[in-house]
């Protein structure tokens, strides 16, 4: 208990609210750099300090360990490289078994259709449906193989997509997926997305 | 086990099977004796002491309500029993399930949040930290997007499906945590963040972007449901809840939030959860669940025994607020009345509605739509069509109706509309 106690302390020192008269009221001016919240958010009573300082700060290397997700801009992806060619081997020992020789045969989701669609898509696949590349990085990282997840290294994941790609039709065989490559591919479906728009309201039906 | 097919003891065979294990000196302490009374239904329960209090309590035997599963896969998903359900919330062993990559097994004492990105301070959180917030409790829906797919599609409209494996995927609690406002400001959300990146700790990483704006308003860090910790398969020990929102943003096993300026565009927001309208657009943070009702009662596969009284029941929900009014129409869509709606009526929860109905007999059919404080109206399934074309899976919230055929036979009836 005591132990727990002090470390607390040590916790609320750090964050700078160790002493009665450092304790400001919730809604308080925030930090410069920090987004004012208007008010107390719910669930906090007025009293209650600025900072309870529960929990412990997150170093830099802590942060990279979990921080494995990629965006379209490119955020995220780590070094490393792997072509068509390369990708069609990890392809074959990895993937086959569940989503088909050709990316089309399952048993699980169809990896490959390239052909485009007007007013309603025929598949939904990485081919004809997705907006951007860098999902692909961001998903087979997280999640494939789906019973080994994790099991591919980074070169080995940009490998599988280029094969991916290329069986889509979106990358030539030549081609080479890393940071600066990935990103820059443009999905043929990639405009086709537009924001939900839907309000509620009287007399509207979206 | 139905009714009709329990085991019967006549109190004359009960008392001699009794008096045979008092005799061998089976039967040491009161406990003991009231123990083998139990076992054995008397037919005359005033007559024989009852069973003893107990640490867990079980349901009635007769009284075994089960999720619907359809497929055992990692990737599944298994239903509520709507049907027989009463009231509004669900048992937590009832609630609805979706996973992508099956159940994982997570240690309330090695559990860890860490949330960091646009913050003053990136931190880490363990479950006693998390406990010791100032906590909030929230009675509401939840529903996954792709609750009531399968009954849209025009070539075919199924008749002989029970509300359960319609609209399954629907269930209320009361969630209890800590609100995510409450730790964005320990953390000090930074300018020009806007959205947040919610990570699941299962092996699909199941990640999911959110509005900013949202999570601030009303989402919470949640670690109890109907009163105890949260169960495995809604996410313990923590998972993120977004009232009204798509089931699947509030993801579980909740691991990292990181606050972001942009959508991550994650798999599970472009190749799935989007909606292609028809007319060469997809639909994209399609995030509200729209105002929905469904009757309950009477639904497939119920048979009406007899004309006469008969008391329609059955839910509304809206994620955009409250339900206002829900109507009936007992006359396949011609006329509508106003149901009684049960209070309390809450935020992004679901409603008790209900009906008294006088049946002639008549070959029938009963619809409910909703009303909720946007004043939405829920569609019928042409307006959605009109809307969104035919091809959409996710958000089908028309109005659902039932055949009620002169046998008292009950089948879904959409089909006898469209
Ligand atoms: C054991 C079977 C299995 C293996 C092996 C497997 N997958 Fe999958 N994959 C699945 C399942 C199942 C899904 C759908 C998961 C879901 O919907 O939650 C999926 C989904 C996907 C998707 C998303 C499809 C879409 O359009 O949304 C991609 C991309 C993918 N897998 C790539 C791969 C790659 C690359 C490999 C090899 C490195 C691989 N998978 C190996 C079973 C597997």
């Amino acid at each position: 208990m005591r132990a727990l106690a002090a470390g607390l302390c040590a916790t609320i020192a750090l964050l700078g609210a160790c002493t009665e008269g450092d304790r400001t009221a919730a809604g308080a001016a925030a930090a410069p750099g920090e987004v004012a919240m208007a008010g107390t958010p719910e669930g906090i009573p007025s009293h209650a300090p600025a900072r309870f300082g529960f929990g412990s700060e997150a170093s830099d290397a802590r942060v990279a360990m979990w921080d494995i997700d990629v965006r379209p801009d490119g955020e995220g992806l780590p070094a490393g490289s792997g072509s068509v060619a390369q990708g069609r081997d990890v392809y074959n020992v990895h993937c086959v078994a569940c989503h088909g020789p050709t990316g089309t045969e399952g048993p699980n989701d169809r990896l490959v259709d390239s052909e485009q669609w007007d007013d309603v898509p025929g598949t939904r696949t990485v081919g004809n449906y997705w907006p951007y590349a860098t999902t692909l990085y961001d998903y087979i990282r997280k999640a494939m193989p789906q019973l080994t997840p994790g099991i591919l290294s980074h070169d080995q994941v940009y490998a599988v997509i280029a094969y991916i790609l290329w069986m889509n039709e979106i990358v030539p065989e030549d081609a080479v997926m890393d940071a600066e490559t990935l990103p820059a591919v443009v999905m043929p479906a990639r405009d086709k997305f537009v924001v939900d728009d839907r309000v509620g309201g009287a007399g509207i039906v979206r | 086990m139905p009714r009709d097919e329990r085991p019967r003891l006549s109190r004359r065979a009960w008392i001699t099977t009794t008096s045979g294990v008092i005799a061998a000196g089976l039967v040491k302490t009161q406990s003991d004796a009231i123990k083998l009374v139990a076992q054995e239904a008397p037919s005359d329960p005033t007559k024989v002491p009852g069973r003893l209090v107990s640490e867990l309590g079980t349901r009635a035997p007769a009284e075994q309500p089960k999720r619907l599963v359809r497929a055992q896969a990692l990737s599944s998903s298994s239903r509520t029993p709507l049907a027989d359900l009463m009231g509004t919330i669900t048992p937590a062993d009832l609630h609805f399930e979706r996973h992508h990559a099956g159940i994982p097994d997570i240690q309330f004492e090695d559990h860890e949040l860490l949330i960091h990105g646009m913050v003053e301070r990136p931190m880490v959180f363990r479950m006693p930290d998390l406990m010791r917030y100032p906590q909030v409790s929230r009675i509401r829906f939840l529903e996954c997007s792709g609750n009531g797919g399968g009954v849209y599609n025009r070539e075919r409209m199924p008749t002989e499906v029970t509300v359960q494996a319609l609209d399954g995927l629907l269930s209320t609690s009361e969630w209890t945590g800590v609100a995510v406002s409450t730790l964005l400001r320990e953390v000090g959300v930074r300018p020009g963040a806007s959205w947040i990146l919610a990570e699941g700790g299962d092996s699909a990483v199941m990640s999911r972007s959110v509005p900013l704006d949202k999570v601030m308003e009303d989402s919470i860090l949640a670690y109890g449901q109907n009163g105890e910790r949260i169960r495995p398969e809604q996410g313990y020990p923590l998972r993120l809840f977004n009232p009204g929102y798509e089931g699947n943003t509030s993801v579980k096993w909740l691991r990292r939030i990181e606050v972001t300026d942009q959508p991550t565009h994650t798999r599970d927001e472009t190749s799935k959860y989007t909606d292609p309208l028809g007319d060469g657009t997809v639909r994209q943070f399609s995030l509200v669940m729209d105002a929905k009702s469904v009757i309950t009662f009477p639904s497939y596969p119920y048979v009406l025994p007899d004309p006469g009284w008969w008391e329609i029941r059955g839910l509304a929900w809206s994620g955009r607020g409250r339900i206002t009014r829900v109507e009936v129409s007992t006359d396949g869509g011609r006329s509508w009345v106003d149901a009684a709606l049960q209070g309390p009526i809450l935020d992004k929860s679901t409603v008790r509605f209900r009906h008294l109905f006088d049946w002639n007999g008549r070959d029938t059919v009963i619809l409910s739509r909703a009303t909720d404080e946007t004043g939405y109206v829920q569609p019928t399934v042409e307006q959605l069509w009109e809307a969104r074309g035919t091809r959409t899976s996710y958000h089908q919230n028309h109005q659902r109706a039932w055949r009620i055929a002169r046998t008292g036979e009950v089948t879904f009836g959409l089909g006898e509309l469209v």
